[in-house]
């Protein structure tokens, strides 16, 4: 089971350029929206065509501008779950589960339509129409459907993005169990790390068409080899970086030189740290120590987002150099205590690119 | 009084129907699918019948289906001629009719979230099922508005018909062209029974399609469209 996918095509604003092969494992493919991955979906599933290139799945070519060869989107089989589900309005959820399996035999077709309905947990409601279910119910719902077909490969375009925050995390899961059983490729389109980190165990970053980075998920969210691939993976300091020696790196924008764990490059451009990646110091000796002051914090429910100058004061009216999160209860013990803070920047954590 | 308006009116007006609910749901699906960049043109080409005055169509339609016209020379080799005869009631009202039909469809086709279409096909099924399946019960609400909008058209129609097809009695005579004859000399009374009618009928069925596409619009869920 393995996709190969070597494609070009010309898009509004820059042109989309992805090559990548993947197994058995579920590929992310992370990027901002107008990145190009859900059109790279859609050129694997057959609804657009790129201008050049190849797509081979198991070995059978969907597609190869040089050979001619364009397969239908209906020979491909290819199991689509898009953005809005796109169930068939007029039909109930055994319809449309069993709507592109219309050739086999009534009593198989039954047996797949019950085994599908019970892998989504749906028993019961296999008479009621998509208007009469819930946002993740018909969720499902298109995942049986596009399941049932037993596809040679699974495409999910932003399959979470129209559920709340409360059901995403549940869907996450369920998809995830769902999944566990298909013997098949898995792509997965998102804009979201977070669903990424937590669905895929290999990864391709998008940007404005080409790809940023490749390679095993957390590899790549260790050590993103692009600013846009760290940006993507959720990193939000950087700073201008100079190169100092091999194991030094001076951030401009924030005025201090760090020291890094492995060997640094010449041609460096940036320096980062997660923001969740800095620590409070235990003692001023040890390495990448440096004074730390509060200028403002933001909080959500469960974490306070601090901003914070560095060996200055202060930065003017909302200025700051880095963005320290942390948990309510650090926040509480902390945020009466004397400023600067000595904060540390493991080396460990570094991201240099 | 005479009923043979009614019948001729009815016959020309349901014939209409049904040719117009084919050939518009076949152009509005060729129209809604084409990407040339003949759209335009095309698009202006089908809607022209509503927005000529009747008698520049039934103009039209004499020099086409005329002794000299092309289609009346291919008639007249079968040794039929269509000028001044029922079907010329016919052939009016489905080409005043059809511009509606096709326009109410092809925007209940547009509407459809293409992402159920795109959805059918990567199911591995046929487009004749697609279309049958999907794309037709969609716009369904907009087909049966477009059937009642054509039908009540045909119907009506006056200038077209009475260019080609005339104003003899108990064969090319429609509703409308009776209210005008009556009208002109001075059987008010009689004009009055007709126009009535005429009213009733088209009253009858614009109404019945309102409750009808409601309850359509309530099988097909709001799921299914943008």
């Amino acid at each position: 089971m393995e996709i190969l996918v070597d494609i070009q095509k010309k898009l509004p604003g820059f042109e989309l350029e992805v090559n990548f092969e993947t197994g058995m494992d579920i590929l992310g493919l992370l990027g901002a929206s107008g990145s190009g991955k859900s059109m790279t979906l859609r050129c694997i599933a057959g609804i657009d065509t790129p201008d050049r290139g190849r797509i081979v799945l198991n070995g059978r070519t969907l597609f190869d501008s040089q050979k001619g060869i364009n397969l239908p989107c209906r020979k491909r089989k290819l199991g689509y779950l898009f953005q809005n589900y796109a169930l068939f309005p007029n039909m109930t959820v055994e319809e449309n589960i069993g709507f592109g399996i219309g050739d086999k035999k009534r009593e198989e077709r039954m047996a797949i339509i019950k085994e599908k309905v019970k892998m989504i947990k749906l028993e019961g409601l296999e008479k009621r129409y998509p208007n009469q279910l819930s946002g993740g119910q018909q969720q499902r719902v298109a995942l049986a459907r596009a399941l049932a077909i037993e596809p040679e490969a699974l495409l999910l375009d932003e399959p979470f993005s129209a559920l709340d925050n409360y059901l995403r995390s549940q869907m996450v899961k369920q998809l995830t169990e769902n999944l566990a059983d298909y013997l098949g490729v898995t792509l997965f389109v998102t804009h979201n790390m977070d669903e990424v980190y937590s669905v895929c165990n290999k990864l391709v970053i998008l940007s404005m068409g080409k790809i940023e980075a490749k390679g095993g998920t957390e590899e790549v969210f260790r050590s993103p080899p692009t600013l846009v691939s760290a940006q993507l993976t959720g990193c939000k300091n950087f700073s201008l970086a100079k190169y100092i020696s091999p194991f030094e790196v001076e951030a401009l924008d924030w005025g201090i030189t760090l020291k890094a764990k492995n060997e640094i490059v010449k041609h460096i451009e940036f320096v980062g740290i997660r923001a969740h990646a800095i620590e409070l110091a235990l003692n001023e000796k040890q390495d990448n120590v440096f004074r730390c002051w509060l200028n403002f914090a933001s909080q959500t429910p469960s974490r306070i987002t601090t901003y914070l100058s560095i060996q200055v004061p202060t930065l003017g009216k909302d200025g700051y150099h880095i963005q320290w999160e942390i948990t309510k209860q650090m926040w509480f013990e902390l945020k009466d205590k004397p400023q600067p803070w000595n904060l540390r920047f493991n080396p460990d954590d570094l991201i240099i690119v | 009084m005479d009923y043979a308006p009614l019948l001729i009116s009815l016959r020309a007006a349901i014939i209409a129907t049904i040719v117009t609910f084919f050939l518009g749901i076949a152009a509005a699906c060729f129209v809604s699918g084409y990407r040339g960049k003949f759209k335009g043109l095309i698009d202006g080409v089908l809607t022209l019948p509503l927005v000529l005055p009747p008698t520049v169509i039934g103009f039209l339609l004499l020099i086409l289906f005329g002794k000299n016209g092309p289609l009346g020379k291919l008639l007249m080799s079968i040794g039929k001629t269509v000028i001044f005869s029922w079907p010329a009631t016919v052939i009016a009202a489905s080409v005043v009719a059809f511009p509606l039909m096709y326009r109410t469809v092809r925007s209940a086709f547009e509407q459809i979230d293409q992402n159920i279409i795109n959805a059918a096909r990567t199911l591995g099924v046929s487009e004749w099922k697609i279309f049958w399946r999907i794309t037709i019960p969609l716009a369904w609400p907009g087909v049966a508005a477009g059937t009642v909008l054509a039908f009540a058209r045909a119907l009506g129609d006056f200038g077209a018909t009475l260019m080609i097809g005339g104003n003899i009695p108990g064969k090319t005579l429609t509703i409308p062209a009776a209210i005008f004859f009556a009208a002109e000399s001075g059987e008010m009374r009689k004009a009055l029974i007709w126009v009535m009618l005429i009213f009733i009928v088209s009253l009858i069925v614009m109404t019945l399609m309102n409750y009808w596409t409601d309850y359509q619009r309530k099988m097909i869920a709001a799921a299914g469209r943008k």
